[in-house]
């Protein structure tokens, strides 16, 4: 069977053993006067039945099918002519990709070999018996379950408590999932820095002032060395996020302010969600525009003043993005500008003042810790920004601050190394690890503070 | 009483507070109006720039929904197709033959070859098609439409215009005469592109299309969604219902709100590194884009659904545990189906997220270029905006309107699913 039926199956057992035992819980109050004997309504014996007929079963299916590819790898391996297996590790690994790539029927470049072929045929012989195997196993494990729990249903069978304390342990590691992620996060991303640092020293990477990832595969390859000092790097994301902000900021905010202080209902209901779409925009829209119009039409008006403008610009890029997080600061200081309490605007009324002067000298520094924070959350996030950038800043890493130039950023650096044909033991993928470390704590410490900012803030109010 | 006296002016000879005051409100009423101005002119800038963005992407790509055909006569010779192997034959050849036919005077062997590029290089499988399923037509001359090559598709839209010199054209003259001998013949004409609905992607815009790319959307949003949406909604259970404020708990919240401000292309590198390089899951697969959108997505539902559970209000838990429910009782049957519409609205919230995330999906390899269908969670595929951010790379004018109308495409589906996830709130919303 293949997994999906397998699956199918598991689920057909599992609706099968819910019957089995709520019919088993009647059958054996019967005799006795009826449900009202049980301990738990009927139901609870059934789900305890089907309880235990999935949950053992799905957790070897995912293990097995976790470790099937690798444990067969190995064993082809082991089973290869001993010319092949002595072969150096990375030859080796070409030889794997190409059975593997046999295996699945995909377009194989060069010329099969017979032994290339033999070992293709055991991987996949290898495959069917696992997959036999696994379904006996899956499919004998849950009949046996159901069998073993109809034995041990009776009256006194406490099913209702059985049955919820699984469910809290399944509440609980769900719940858990978001630091396995986390977790998950900083293993793999500092396990491949690390590597990245034991051949480009650390010192290097944060101080160096030129970035030019290309490195020669082969020793006798004519090329650049390679240079990765990430310098260049964060300053162009500095560059953009500082002209998203100088945008996002001043717009962002003085709509909010519109919006909470003076705007009537009726338009508040209109503009609101308007301005809320522009939230929704996929980032690759945004990136489409950014290159398609705003781009172009930079150039143009640079080129009308007599000025060099680059077509990558970082103000194109950075123009977009600060469109985009307009509704990110708007809705932010939405929340904290509605959280002051109305007491703080009637005392400045009572004194004279404007509603302009409310807001400016009462309203805002009272909301200012609330502003600061989603300020600080919305630069984490164009920091992190992604397409908008790829498709409209540049690829080349210049020292420069000067937002007609191209720059490059982080992300933009991580995606041209990333995608495309990669190679786990060159400093030029490994470089992406690294980087990509360096953004997720510099969001983090970023998120860390806005959170606690907003946070305090809330709570002196409340 | 010295203060009432400076308000009602009846001091002699002091300045007077109001005085001071009437100065000066001329002054601050002008600020305020002008302060108000700014609030105003900052939504308004706002809404122009979403406009801008609407009306630019419609005005490049409504043209996409249109792709002009040219109408062949090609006489299907019985000595060129063998009927035992139909596959076999020549069909690039009968249609260059019914080229030569249309345009007789043209001998040069270079002309020849822009002249069989009026039509699409997928006209020849065309032909095959329906050689294949009319086998009785064989011998006879048929009249058949075939999609014209992207370049007079872009000079039919009036994007390749006429009146620039013929140097900085991508189309001679000589090509606009043929063109034009086609319009007058009425032997081209410009018909609703069902080939963008149906077709996968492709190197010649006129034969590209979004099927595919939707179908994997498709496939890595039902991976997501059966993952995130219970994962969510139990996380939140315990967090909301279950769990005792301790450090742990405490620990948990953090990390959520901390992952859901962490920038997409981190899950990317997670993905890439946990389930392609550790658990060796195949490249390009929706299941593996399902996942690393699930942990993407899961914050955005987390928060939601709590928020969802706080609404309910605590008498209906007392209720429920008063008349003798257990407490997971109390949550299945009473507090669940209550916060249940709050819940589905953030989750469809967040799969629209998912679906317009493209960073992570690069980093795991569904920016291949893939023309077949994908038929399952295994198979290699691209989602819509991988689709539209390759598209936007291409250089050809075509498929410039083939990406704004893969965007318009996109967004419709958005705005669906945000709009349901509105109707939802608003049908469901309870104040109690």
């Amino acid at each position: 069977m293949s997994p999906t039926q397998l699956l199918l199956t598991l689920l057909l057992l599992t609706a099968g053993g819910f019957y089995i035992g709520r019919r088993q819980a009647f059958a054996v109050s019967s005799t006795k006067g009826g449900p009202k004997v049980l301990h738990s309504r009927p139901t609870y014996y059934g789900s305890l039945t089907a309880l235990w007929c999935a949950v053992p079963a799905l957790i070897v299916f995912s293990f097995w099918l976790a470790f099937e590819s690798s444990v067969i790898t190995d064993i082809m391996i082991a089973a290869l002519p001993e010319d092949i297996r002595t072969l150096p590790a990375d030859r080796l690994n070409l030889i794997v990709n190409d059975i593997r790539n046999l295996v699945s029927g995909n377009i194989v470049g060069g010329k099969i070999s017979p032994a290339i072929q033999a070992a293709a045929d055991h991987y996949r012989s290898m495959k069917a018996t696992s997959h036999a195997a696994l379904s006996v196993l899956v499919v004998a494990l849950a009949i046996v379950a159901i069998l073993g729990i109809r034995k041990v249903i009776s009256p006194a069978l406490r099913a209702r408590n059985h049955v919820e304390n699984v469910i809290k342990v399944l509440l609980i590691a769900c719940s858990t999932l978001a630091i396995f992620t986390t977790i998950g996060i900083v293993l793999s991303v500092l396990y491949e820095a690390i590597r990245f640092f034991q051949i480009i020293p650390i010192s290097e990477f944060l101080l160096g002032l030129e970035w030019s990832p290309q490195m020669a595969i082969r020793a006798d390859q004519v090329g650049s060395s390679g240079a990765f000092g990430a310098i260049p790097v964060f300053l162009g994301t500095m560059l953009i996020s500082a002209i998203a902000m100088c945008v996002a900021v001043p717009i962002g905010l003085m709509s909010a302010i519109y919006l909470s202080e003076y705007a009537n209902k009726k338009f508040r209901s209109v503009a609101k969600p308007l301005l809320e779409i522009l939230a929704g925009i996929p980032t690759v829209v945004y990136g489409f525009f950014a290159a398609l119009i705003v781009a172009p039409f930079i150039r143009n008006m640079g080129a009308n003043v007599g000025m060099d403008v680059s077509s990558e610009s970082a103000l194109a890029a950075g123009l977009v993005m600060g469109i985009m997080i307009i509704p990110f600061v708007s809705s932010l200081s939405d929340d904290v500008i509605n959280a002051v309490p109305q007491s703080l605007r009637d005392g400045a009324y009572g004194l004279g003042s404007t509603q302009s002067e409310t807001i400016t000298k009462v309203v805002i520094p009272a909301a200012l810790p609330g502003i600061v924070g989603g300020v600080l959350l919305a630069v984490s996030r164009a920091i992190g920004e992604t397409m908008i950038v790829v498709m409209a800043a540049g690829l080349s890493a210049n020292l420069t601050l000067n937002p007609l130039k191209t720059v490059t950023t982080v992300t933009v650096q991580i995606v041209t190394l990333l995608v495309g044909d990669q190679e786990f033991d060159s400093p030029k993928t490994l470089a992406a690890f690294a980087l990509g470390l360096l953004l997720f704590i510099i969001t983090l410490i970023l998120n860390v503070i806005a959170l606690v900012v907003v946070r305090k803030y809330r709570e002196q109010y409340e | 009483m010295s203060n009432s006296d400076a308000i009602n002016g009846s001091g002699n000879g002091r300045v007077r507070t109001m005085d001071i005051v009437n100065k000066g409100l001329a002054k601050r009423y002008k600020r305020e109006r002008r302060f108000r101005m700014m609030g105003l002119s900052a939504i308004i800038l706002s809404l122009a720039f979403l406009s801008l963005l609407f009306i630019s992407i419609i005005a490049n790509g409504y043209t996409a929904f249109e792709q002009t055909m040219i109408q062949l006569d090609v006489h299907l010779d019985a000595q060129e197709i063998d009927k035992e192997n139909l596959a076999a034959a020549n069909y690039l050849g009968l249609i260059r033959t019914s080229l030569k036919k249309t345009f007789p005077d043209v001998k040069k062997r270079r002309d020849k070859r822009k002249m069989y590029n009026l039509v699409s290089p997928g006209a020849s499988f065309m032909l095959q098609d329906f050689v294949m399923r009319n086998r009785h037509e064989i011998g006879n001359t048929i009249t058949i439409w075939v999609p014209a090559d992207d370049d007079v598709d872009m000079l039919m839209k009036g994007n390749i215009k006429r009146d620039v010199p013929e140097s900085e054209r991508r189309m001679n003259d000589m090509q606009l005469s043929w063109v034009d001998k086609l319009i007058a013949s009425g032997q081209i004409k410009k018909v609703f592109n069902t080939t963008f609905f149906t077709a996968g992607d492709s190197r010649e815009p006129e034969l590209a299309g979004i099927w595919g790319a939707a179908c994997g959307s498709f496939y890595t949003l039902i991976v997501t969604l059966l993952l995130s949406f219970p994962i969510g909604v139990a996380a939140a259970v315990y967090l909301e219902e279950f769990a005792p404020t301790n450090r742990w708990t405490d620990l948990i919240e953090v990390n959520i709100n901390n992952l859901a401000a962490v920038p997409s292309i981190v899950f990317g590198l997670l993905g890439l590194a946990v389930f392609l390089n550790f658990f060796e899951l195949p490249r390009s697969a929706p299941l593996v884009g399902g996942l690393v959108l699930t942990l993407m997505t899961l914050p955005t539902i987390i928060i939601a659904s709590r928020a969802a559970l706080k609404s309910v209000p605590p008498s209906i838990r007392e209720a429920a545990l008063g008349v003798g429910a257990s407490k997971t009782q109390m949550v299945t049957h009473h507090v669940l189906p209550l916060a249940l519409p709050g819940m589905l609205t953030g989750t469809i919230i967040g799969m629209a997220q998912a679906l317009g995330e493209t960073a992570p999906l690069l980093m795991i390899g569904m920016v291949a270029f893939i023309v077949d269908i994908p038929g399952g969670f295994t198979d290699p595929s691209t989602v819509l905006p991988v689709q539209i951010f390759l598209w936007a790379d291409s250089p050809e004018r075509a498929f410039l309107e083939r990406t704004s109308a893969a965007i318009m495409i996109l967004l419709a589906f958005l705005v669906t699913m945000n709009a349901v996830a509105v109707l939802l709130r608003k049908k469901f919303e309870r104040r109690w």
